[in-house]
């Protein structure tokens, strides 16, 4: 029990910090730097990434277990995942407006945006790639939920860590060719930099 | 307005570059940068699929209803990603692990989307080629410039081959993520110095620069304005 645990611990640890999807992986960089001018924008757009990034993978990942595999169509993955995915966001949007309709009014806006999200369709794909195995479902099952929390929260951490700084660049003053995009990229670097820091870390707690 | 053929080609390549002047599909170009072969790889693959989907835009464009037309492009694309990801699996397989995940994701990349949306359903199928081609023509300059600067100051090499003394002296930080965010802010930052600006003054991230536009629809966009405000 106590192995296991530790084992999604370091799952999570290292989807957040080591391979931190935005600042490591180059995934989800249009949400990066479109959305992370305000904090509080930046907050909602993470929060609907998370939410979509875990019900994705539970969706998909028993899809490709129980369907896809059995069938000999795992070359079908791309065309599936990303309708699905696509309809997922749809239907929870309908959700949403129907029943909670305060949490429709600070995500909803947002998912539209998620569904052409390049790093929803890399958590389910990654996950099928990294954890899947022929034998058991529900073991991995639970470790490919935790690394979609984990990449969801990962997401969290640099939108607002880079909400801050950006606030911060704005303000500079940088020469004429580099005002807008270029400074904002460049500190995007400063910050993907620190997180470098994180390499090894672990192995070193956990391992 | 009636653009020739001609500057119909020329337009991806120069005027609006995807990359470097409308700044689209983003995460590949930082990615698989590292390597100059990787570049014309990726640019190929993308070249391709934006060939063939604009192809088969254009020609559905009067049968597929407005509502659902952007699931229907979806479809398309990912049929011709699917067939793309096949054929260098199975052709390129070295090609295949250096891109990895990236190339089931270029069905999410936001340039062939945008053009669907923008151009194909527009568009005679002649004319929708032609922006295809100069898109992934430009598409793939752009990452080979980026991705022939990484090579040859992070790793000393430029297509596998050695350059005598930057090999020895390599700046690794280049090839990983910190230097691909830096290198894209200089690449810009110099467009927007030899285009006096005219390229993208200060491009802002409103609702037309952004990446999802295509996707979300008008609606969606004003609402979000709508909530910025």
């Amino acid at each position: 029990m106590i192995e296991n645990i530790k084992v999604l611990i370091g799952i999570i640890m290292a989807a957040v910090l080591v391979n931190n999807y935005v600042l490591s992986q180059f995934l989800g960089i249009c949400p990066f730097l479109g959305v992370s001018k305000k904090l509080d924008q930046a907050t909602g757009m993470s929060v609907a990434v998370i939410f979509v990034m875990v019900l994705a993978t539970a969706v998909t990942y028993p899809i490709q277990y129980f369907l896809l595999n059995p069938k000999g169509m795992g070359y079908l993955q791309t065309v599936v995942f990303i309708l699905v995915i696509a309809a997922l966001v749809q239907l929870l949007e309908i959700v949403l407006k129907k029943y909670i309709p305060a949490l429709h009014a600070s995500l909803g806006v947002y998912l539209p945006l998620i569904t052409t999200n390049c790093a929803v369709l890399a958590v389910c794909i990654s996950n099928v790639d990294n954890y899947m195995t022929a034998t058991s479902f529900g073991g991995t099952f639970v470790q490919a939920l935790v690394n979609a929390l984990g990449s969801g929260l990962g997401f969290l951490l640099a939108m607002v860590m880079f909400a801050g700084v950006r606030s911060q660049v704005e303000r500079c003053n940088c020469p004429e060719s580099f005002k807008g995009m270029p400074i904002t990229l460049i500190s995007a670097a400063i910050v993907s930099v620190s997180f470098m820091g994180f390499a090894g870390v672990v192995d070193n707690l956990l391992g | 307005m009636k653009k020739s053929k001609f500057s119909i080609l020329t337009n991806g390549i120069i005027k609006e570059n995807p990359i470097l002047v409308l700044v689209l599909g983003t995460c590949p170009f930082l990615a698989v940068t590292t390597q100059a072969s990787n570049a014309i790889g990726m640019g190929a693959a993308v070249t391709f699929v934006l060939l063939c989907s604009n192809i088969i835009v254009s020609l559905l464009r009067k049968i597929i209803p407005d509502k659902v037309r952007i699931p229907c492009y979806i479809v398309v694309i990912a049929s011709f990603v699917t067939l793309v990801q096949m054929i260098v699996k199975a052709f390129l397989p070295e090609l295949d692990t250096s891109l990895g995940l990236f190339l089931p994701l270029i069905v999410v990349n936001c340039i062939i989307l945008g053009r669907a949306e923008m151009f194909a359903s527009k568009n005679g199928i002649v004319d929708s080629a032609l922006d295809a081609i100069g898109m992934g023509i430009g598409y793939t300059l752009a990452m080979l410039v980026m991705a022939s600067v990484r090579e040859i100051v992070g790793n000393g090499t430029w297509y596998g081959i050695e350059i005598p003394v930057l090999v020895d002296n390599n700046i690794l930080i280049m090839t990983m993520a910190p230097g691909g965010f830096a290198m894209f802010g200089i690449l810009i930052a110099i467009v927007n110095k030899l285009s006096h600006g005219k390229a993208i003054k200060k491009k802002e991230f409103g609702c037309e620069g952004c990446p999802s536009a295509a996707a979300c629809g008008q609606a969606g966009c004003t609402q979000k304005e709508a909530a910025v405000k």
